[in-house]
């Protein structure tokens, strides 16, 4: 009894901030807007036929996806050797180099993206670099490379907290082991450490494409207004043309994806690590 | 055994950490540089070195009263986690109670929905009870992200204490309430404090939630900064960034002296 009276203050918080508005948010769905753009209040799912139905929704969807897919693969790529050398450092260097890799997370996202367009921009770092050189310069920023390479960056601390939790995991004494029998580096590495990984690997994929799907300030700033996402249009949808059955009913299918890609990983065979 | 060990990374693995280092850590070094530019726009390398855009943010008076506003609403966010998430730390690490493990996934289930979903969530809740744009609105919006964190951190804490001590205190005539008070939580205070500043962090860093929640008349820095990335890029973006980056790196630091935050962290 006790235990559940100290936890009360808690649980208010959550409840007030996030069932009850999930279930507002799940509810405004039902209603549906007419004609003129004013919400009425209905139970319907006809919101979500509108979307489903509207021929924007196919490649908005694709978009996403790929996206979200590509950079957590890029993400998880990059970080694992990031991960690989934290644990192979002396103890003494662990701490402050994977607080250097998780830094990131410490500065907002937006400061991010405005290093990413003092790198990447018109008059930026590469675009300066490209034209000594006497090649033409080329636009990497709002399209979608400029978003690509600045999500990248923004998933990679996540897998690489993630790889790092995994690989603690992982006996060296295995790798020892294989390099004692004769084995050389690249063979030690594809036939040890790499099946070993395979794990942590997929647990950082599963949730860097779950964060990549749903990211907003990247796409946003990055994309100058000429890319769109899912997360894009919810935010459009709420603030700007304030058809709010349709934010919310977006919102809510984006869960259940996101829902759904959870699942699968879920029937995924785990390794023995 | 002369070889290599096998622990000891291969230069491709090197290489490859170097390039994902240099990745991570480039946006900030460059917005660190930038900010000192004399020129107009976000080029690098800078033109010239100058504080000027340090000086037109500090003439800023929008920007200031949106770090005003950011820094007492992360101020009130991480003593309100705390307040509210100590107990249910204590609770979850100590005792055992029907429901417990069901009232820990509930309390960390905030973290699990995208910012931006949540957000969205709080303004169709909020709006209506007239609290979009005011104080409770927007400290109610970042405890429901921060408490989560706090009562994490804290119930791992509070885990590692020996509970023996806290049995001895009992033995020795403290009561419950005393005993947990005097022994447990001051020997975990160093978690305590990781839980504060990543609470104060969380809450001064969070921009996607309160896009939805700010208006006019109140707004967080965060906000202010997309906003502004969003219509114009001059080197005063920058320079407002290392203003969050420093207050950022400031508290991260001084945590790391007094408690031992990758200690802390590395834990869970």
């Amino acid at each position: 009894m006790i235990g559940w009276l100290l936890c009360l203050p808690s649980f208010l918080v959550i409840g007030l901030g996030f069932l009850w508005p999930a279930a507002i948010l799940l509810r405004m769905s039902l209603n549906r807007t007419d004609d003129i753009g004013a919400m009425q209040p209905d139970l319907t799912i006809a919101t979500y036929a509108r979307l489903l139905d509207d021929d924007m929704m196919p490649g908005l969807a694709g978009d996403t996806i790929l996206l979200a897919a590509g950079c957590a693969a890029m993400a998880v790529t990059l970080a694992f050797p990031v991960a690989l050398a934290i644990r192979a450092a002396p103890p003494r260097w662990r701490g402050p180099l994977a607080l250097a890799a998780v830094a990131p997370l410490l500065v907002s996202g937006t400061a991010r993206v405005i290093g990413w367009i003092a790198i990447l921009g018109d008059s930026g770092m590469v675009n300066g670099a490209l034209t000594l050189v006497g090649l033409p310069p080329q636009r990497l920023i709002n399209n979608w490379t400029g978003v690509r390479i600045g999500l990248v960056e923004s998933l990679m601390p996540y897998a690489v907290l993630v790889l790092i939790a995994g690989l603690g995991r992982l006996d060296a004494r295995l790798e020892e082991a294989a390099a004692t029998l004769g084995a050389g580096r690249l063979r030690t590495f594809l036939r040890v450490t790499l099946p070993l990984s395979a794990p942590a690997l997929a647990a950082a994929f599963a949730l860097t494409v779950v964060l990549g799907a749903s990211a907003f300030v990247t796409p946003r700033l990055m994309g100058g207004g000429r890319v769109f996402v899912v997360a894009t249009e919810i935010y459009d949808l709420a603030l700007q043309t304030v058809d709010w059955p349709a934010a919310a009913a977006l919102a809510v299918m984006l869960l259940l994806a996101l829902g759904a890609a959870f699942a699968l990983r879920g029937l995924l065979p785990r390794g023995r690590a | 055994m002369n070889r290599a060990g096998p622990r000891r990374p291969g230069p491709v693995v090197i290489a490859g950490a170097l390039a994902g280092f240099l990745l991570l850590l480039a946006p900030a070094v460059v917005v660190a540089t930038v900010s000192f530019s004399s020129g107009e726009f976000l080029a690098f390398p800078p033109p010239g070195l100058s504080l000027r855009w340090y000086v037109t943010l500090l003439g800023n008076a929008e920007i200031l009263s949106a770090l005003a506003t950011s820094a007492i609403l992360a101020s009130t966010v991480a003593m309100l986690s705390l307040l509210l998430g100590l107990p249910a730390s204590y609770a979850i690490a100590r005792l055992d109670f029907p429901g417990r493990g069901t009232i820990a996934t509930l309390l960390a289930a905030p973290l699990l929905l995208p910012t931006l979903v949540l957000g969205l969530a709080l303004l169709l809740a909020l709006q209506p009870l007239k609290l979009v744009a005011t104080w409770p609105g927007l400290v109610l919006a970042h405890c429901t992200v921060a408490v989560p964190f706090a009562v994490r951190i804290m119930t791992t804490a509070i885990g590692s204490v020996p509970a023996e001590l806290e049995a001895a205190a009992r033995t020795l005539g403290a009561s419950p309430l005393r005993a947990a008070l005097r022994v447990t939580v001051p020997l975990a205070a160093p978690g305590v404090l990781a839980a504060a500043a990543l609470t104060f962090l969380v809450s001064f860093d969070e921009t996607v939630i309160s896009l939805f929640l700010v208006g006019p008349r109140l707004t967080t820095l965060p906000v202010e900064l997309f906003r502004y990335a969003e219509n114009r890029t001059d080197p005063m973006l920058a320079a407002l960034s290392m203003m969050l980056i420093v207050i950022a790196l400031t508290i991260v630091l001084l945590v790391e002296r007094a408690a031992g935050l990758t200690r802390t962290l590395s834990k869970e």
